[in-house]
């Protein structure tokens, strides 16, 4: 090598030079690739870290639906159009929904109540899933048939109950009815049934159309628009935005609405735990590396 | 002088907003008005926090709020108006709160029924609906004063529903209604009428007649005072209506717009009776299959 740049009549001096400058290079190289190499092993713990993030946003969108109960008021006229019924309710139980009131005023959706009902049992399904050959994995749903008749008619019947329950020994009582007394009323004369969590409104105004006032003390309700015109994308912004919603009040039934809101409190929080170390470790990664770069 | 000239501006542009109200409210009475308007108002506390205020003082302004929104409906022609002041679930705030609300409450409830308040002024007649005797009683005596004050009103009418829920307006009225039953039942077993007997231990079959009908509740119900609401608002966006006239509100407009109770004003208003009026066919329909 010497002898070759002797022969080119490059001065000594000159090839020190050279030599430094090209030691300086490769040791310039080497630095960054050592920093390179610490970004990249960051990187691929920060990818890891990231494919948890998303594993747990998707099942945590996954299980958005926290709505227990949920319950539909559908206009009477739109009701009879039962095609759209089970496409509504088929998307219902494909987001996870296990428990659905339905209601019309007039008891269409009632008098229907078996057609509906026999598309969304388990024992058709898997005679369905049989005859085709192909194990089908389908969500069920827990239906119930509410109308008018099940709001103030019905309070007065069990008006009439506790009457009968409470003044039929021939003494009049001095105390004065409690909530679990109606309810239990309710129950008795067959319109009992829990408060859904949330209530949506299928129909062209905003208005529950009589839904019992006894099962609607605090529901949401979230007006969707006529049935004509719904859409799964709605219906999925509807149930996802009601998991979001804090809610100020004690109720009656204090210990459940308290555990809704720590599961909704533990996955928010370890998502966004993990997403601010995601981003904090990633400014800071990147701060270090530019600062590298600069002083080199 | 300047505060004159102040003064004097003031009044006229109040003259102003008032004449511009007039007009487009007579633009709106071309439609159907809603008889009665109902306001939930939520926001008061975050509306304080927000503007960084005391304690107390959110509340302050949403009354400030209220009165100008009462105002508007009267002039527009809604004759019953009611409002949720305090729900018996707010009994379980902070003990220190719910003194300041009642303090509040009472020191409003003087205001009201002072000679040149609003009330007297567009003949409002005031009722306090609720379970009034969870009140302490300063506050249960004021709210009796202010009925017996303004009984003589018969323009308009403001329901105040104070120490209030839904269901325990519903067990009241169940309460009320077998109460009735029974004393109508023991007159007439009095009376030696045998009628009674029936009624109270059943006939030959050993069933009870149903006597207690819906309307017999409905009479007993503490918002028997007005007819049904044909708007409900409730402030802040929230989409519940927390046990609030859950009985009268089943072919009612329900209107949840996004801003604190404070924060209400005439443009609200005016969209929600538009909405109504759209929908005023609609509901009218449903009323009268209901």
């Amino acid at each position: 090598m010497v002898e070759l740049l002797v022969v080119l009549h490059i001065p000594i001096h000159q090839l020190h030079l050279m030599q430094d400058f090209l030691k300086m290079q490769l040791n310039r190289i080497l630095k960054y690739g050592n920093e390179t190499q610490e970004l990249l092993k960051w990187a691929s713990r920060s990818g890891n870290l990231g494919l948890r993030v998303l594993w747990l946003i998707l099942h945590f969108a996954v299980t958005i639906c926290k709505v227990r109960y949920l319950a539909m008021v559908i206009d009477s006229e739109e009701a009879q159009e039962l095609s759209k019924v089970f496409e509504l309710l088929q998307w219902v139980a494909d987001i996870g929904v296990k428990s659905v009131c339905l209601y019309d005023p007039e008891g269409v959706l009632k008098k229907n109540k078996e057609p509906i009902t026999q598309r969304f049992s388990s024992a058709n399904l898997s005679e369905e899933a049989a005859v085709n050959g192909r194990l089908v994995t389908r969500r069920n749903l827990t239906l119930e048939f509410v109308s008018f008749e099940d709001g103030k008619e019905a309070v007065a019947k069990a008006a009439n109950y506790l009457f009968v329950k409470h003044y039929a020994n021939g003494t009049k009582e001095k105390s004065d009815f409690t909530e679990p007394q109606m309810a239990e009323a309710l129950g008795a004369i067959g319109s009992g049934g829990a408060e859904p969590d949330l209530l949506l409104i299928y129909g062209p105004t905003r208005c529950h159309l009589g839904f019992p006032a006894w099962r609607l003390r605090y529901t949401e309700i979230v007006h969707m628009g006529p049935l004509k015109s719904m859409s799964y994308g709605s219906l999925v912004k509807a149930i996802f935005k009601y998991t979001m919603v804090h809610q100020n009040y004690v109720t009656s039934s204090c210990g459940t609405s308290m555990m809704r809101k720590i599961d909704l409190t533990d996955a928010a929080s370890i998502v966004c735990i993990l997403l601010r170390m995601f981003f904090f470790d990633c400014r800071t990664k990147v701060k270090r590396y530019l600062l590298a770069c600069m002083s080199n | 002088m300047t505060k004159k000239i102040g003064d004097q501006a003031g009044k006229m542009f109040e003259y102003f907003g008032s004449f511009l109200r007039k007009c487009i409210f007579s633009v709106l009475s071309v439609g159907p008005v809603p008889d009665h308007i109902a306001f939930i108002m939520d926001g008061n506390r975050r509306y304080a926090k927000k503007r960084n205020l005391l304690d107390g003082a959110g509340h302050r302004s949403g009354y400030l709020a209220l009165m100008n929104m009462l105002k508007y409906c009267y002039e527009l022609g809604v004759k019953y108006a009611t409002i949720y002041a305090f729900s018996i679930d707010n009994f379980r705030r902070r003990p220190e709160e719910v003194q300041s609300t009642m303090q509040l409450i009472l020191e409003k409830i003087e205001d009201l029924i002072k000679e040149e308040s609003m009330v007297n002024q567009y003949g409002v007649r005031i009722y306090f609906l609720g379970s009034l005797k969870l009140l302490s009683k300063p506050v249960r005596l004021a709210a009796e004063r202010a009925m017996v004050a303004t009984s003589g009103n018969s323009k308009s009418v403001l329901s105040i529903c104070l120490a209030y829920t839904s269901s325990d307006e519903i067990l009241h009225a169940v309460q009320e209604c077998c109460g009735e039953k029974w004393d109508e039942g023991s007159a007439l077993e009095s009376k030696g009428a045998g009628n009674g007997l029936v009624f109270l231990k059943g006939n030959e079959n050993g069933k009870i007649k149903p006597s207690i009908v819906v309307k017999d509740l409905e009479k007993h119900m503490y918002a028997a005072v007005a007819p049904d609401p044909d708007i409900i608002i409730r402030t802040s966006g929230e989409t519940r209506l927390s046990n609030f006239l859950l009985w009268q509100s089943a072919n009612c407009l329900l209107y949840a717009p996004p801003i604190l109770w404070p924060e209400i004003g005439l443009w609200h208003l005016i969209w929600a009776v538009l909405d109504f009026q759209r929908n005023f066919s609609y509901l009218k329909e449903k009323t009268k299959l209901s």
